[in-house]
């Protein structure tokens, strides 16, 4: 078990033909994920890397394959009618990695989410990954080790950094997922931290929060309620100042609110342990499964 | 992206949305004329910059003649204008708007900003115009409204109306503050904007509803749809670092310590600052140098992080995941020898390659250490600029 994605998940990548695309669906296949499809508008009946066949539309593909996954790679002006394209065809998992999408066209994306029964992963984020089974997105392989730990991050190489520890810790992840960096996602912490509560394989959660916004007290709240896995929690940006934007479009702190220091005295007081640096994520882990 | 008032107030105009005359002007022989042209017995001298607080900074002042407009402007022009929002540094006031003055019988506040939480148009009213918001939501939260507008549904005559008797006002200025607000959720969504806020929006004697000040911060993400936005650029109130790191692809901003980073990755870079922190030093900036860490972006990098004279030490912290860490390598060894780099620097990658990578550090024979971990990094090179 993991969630979202498995060995058996079929994949479908919008924009396979585009030099990220591209790139990253190779990695994709090598890494053993089941791409079925490709779609690029004008490029229907070519064949990607001479195997994965390629569609002008969704619903093309739909006629021949099974699609339980689709990776959005359309760039940002064109993104949120993928995404919609995607939500129309009823597929079941989406995961943009798209950067820079303007937030008017993610409210309506989000209000046509909202309305159907599609989840949406991103966009601006690496993707999603089950160690050894399913990799989605961007993030290196390698570094990821089939084990027993579920990850959860609004950042990409800081999740890395994680897994990494994790993996070199002998815990090993379940399934990690980048939620993205943007001010408006698909698919915030909460319905993820419950499908890891639900999830057997998953022992305990690792949660990478930022500055900006309220997602992570939100979280720690659905936490000391109604999860009895243990969370480990890390907040990056102690150090930002107020009102500047962060790299991230969602990291930034406005009005003295969404503050690391803020964020991190809601989560511990919610019962999520602490790493204090993004060094003792590893470490915090263990302790909190009592292995050390 | 930030803009000036005088264009928030252009984008307002251009959506139907009146504001009080005014004259853009950049020398204090403009604002005599300016005055002289706008036939309003007073003006108020108000300071283009991009940051708010510009009332209690010096920055917005009446004249009641040419001459007293004149004099205004010559100490506001080339005046380093310190706000709460303008950090201690200042930012000099290169222009100012000349705008007629009107007759206020109420004071409102009023924005719309992006609710992320509920993934809507959020509109913020309060009757205490002119005072910060940050403070109203402090000391007395009950009066401001705040109302969550989806865009599927769009904003509606409810809407108005429950802003209408929040701000206490009867139904003969239903029509004209409807008209207002619709006017304006048009602008917000159609300019991409991610906040517009009007403090104060008067009712002026002749119950008119003017925005007497108005900021608009644009969505930088939607300037492929707006190439307008590009005339609104105004480099002159940017860092200039930040703006040459944003020319060469690099996201830099400005601090105040003096460990200068260099890191992949924004959640990445800011971690990479809290870390040199926990070991007692403080980072000189935050800089992502993104998926690419070719040896072009890097000495672009280094060239930004050695103008910053405060530096005393870089660490360089990469994630090597898709790119390969000797590569990264090879491309930071090149890069510091192309510049004649001599500041110590702290290297920690890691990844694909990462010990090859470790070797040509160590064997650079450049002032380079080699860090294991990112505590590790962190831990030397703050050792080092502590000496």
């Amino acid at each position: 078990m993991s969630i979202l994605v498995n060995k058996n998940t079929n994949v479908l990548v919008q924009g396979i033909t585009g030099k990220e695309g591209s790139f990253h669906a190779t990695k994709c296949l090598e890494y053993g994920t089941k791409i079925v499809a490709g779609v690029t508008p004008f490029k229907g009946g070519s064949r990607f890397n001479n195997s994965v066949p390629v569609y002008n539309t969704i619903d093309e593909a739909k006629k021949t394959h099974r699609i339980d996954a689709t990776m959005v790679f359309v760039p940002a002006g064109f993104a949120a009618s993928g995404i919609i394209e995607a939500i129309e065809a009823e597929i079941p998992l989406i995961v943009c990695i798209t950067e820079g999408i303007p937030v008017m066209d993610m409210l309506n994306v989000k209000a046509a989410l909202n309305s159907s029964n599609s989840i949406m992963i991103g966009p601006n984020c690496p993707g999603v990954i089950t160690a050894d089974e399913c990799k989605i997105g961007i993030m290196p392989g390698f570094i990821h080790k089939k084990g027993k730990i579920g990850v959860l991050s609004r950042s990409g190489t800081l999740t890395y950094e994680a897994v990494d520890q994790l993996t070199k810790a002998g815990l090993g992840e379940t399934t990690c997922i980048g939620i993205g960096g943007d001010p408006i996602i698909g698919t915030p912490f909460i319905p993820l931290l419950k499908m890891f509560e639900d999830d057997p394989e998953t022992s305990a959660v690792v949660m990478i929060g930022e500055i900006g916004g309220t997602a992570e007290e939100e979280a720690s709240e659905f936490i000391k309620k109604n999860m009895k896995k243990p969370v480990i929690g890390f907040i990056a940006g102690k150090t930002a100042p107020e009102g500047k934007r962060m790299g991230h479009a969602g990291a930034i702190i406005s009005g003295g609110k969404g503050t690391a220091s803020d964020k991190l005295k809601t989560l511990e007081k919610n019962g999520v342990y602490i790493a204090d640096n993004p060094s003792v994520i590893g470490d915090t882990a263990k302790k909190a499964l009592k292995l050390s | 992206m930030d803009i000036h008032e005088y264009q928030a107030k252009e984008i307002l105009n251009k959506h139907g949305i009146k504001t009080l005359g005014s004259i853009l002007c950049h020398s204090p022989e403009e604002v005599y004329r300016a005055y002289q042209t706008l036939l309003s017995p007073i003006v108020v001298v108000k300071a283009q910059v991009h940051a708010g607080g510009r009332g209690k900074g010096g920055g917005v002042k009446i004249a009641k003649s040419g001459d007293e407009a004149r004099s205004i402007a010559e100490k506001m022009l080339g005046m380093t204008l310190v706000t709460a929002q303008t950090g201690k540094e200042g930012k000099i006031v290169r222009k100012v708007l000349v705008e007629s003055g009107a007759q206020i019988s109420k004071e409102f506040y009023l924005s719309l900003t992006v609710d992320r939480k509920n993934a809507a148009v959020a509109f913020v009213v309060s009757a205490e115009g002119g005072m910060e918001i940050e403070e109203v939501s402090k000391s007395h939260p009950e009066k401001i409204l705040t109302i969550s507008i989806k865009p599927f549904h769009g904003l509606r005559s409810h809407h108005v109306l429950k802003i209408l008797l929040f701000l206490g006002l009867d139904k003969t200025f239903l029509g004209d503050l409807s008209g207002l607000l619709f006017h304006l959720y048009d602008a917000f969504i159609r300019e991409d904007m991610s906040m517009l806020e009007i403090n104060p929006l008067i009712l002026t004697s002749s119950n008119e509803f003017i925005p007497l000040d108005a900021k608009i911060i644009l969505d930088d993400n939607s300037i492929f749809r707006h190439p307008y936005f590009n005339d609104y650029i105004d480099e002159g109130e940017e860092n200039p670092l930040e703006v040459k790191a944003k020319n060469a692809g690099l996201n830099y901003i400005k601090l105040d310590g003096n460990v200068g980073c260099m890191v992949n990755g924004a959640g990445l870079a800011m971690a990479t600052m809290d870390t040199i922190k926990e070991f007692g030093a403080s980072p000189a900036n935050f800089l992502d140098v993104g998926g690419t860490a070719d040896s072009k972006r890097v000495e672009t990098a280094f060239n930004i992080l050695l103008s910053d004279k405060k530096v005393k030490g870089i660490f360089i912290n990469i994630f090597g995941g898709i790119v390969k860490c000797d590569m990264v390598a090879e491309g930071v060894v090149t890069a510091a020898k192309n510049i004649g780099l001599t500041l110590p620097v702290v290297v920690r990658l890691e990844g694909t390659n990462a010990e090859e990578a470790a070797r040509l550090i160590e064997n650079s024979g450049m002032n380079f250490i080699v860090g294991r971990s990112l505590a590790d990094g962190a831990k030397k090179i703050s050792e080092i600029v502590k000496k």
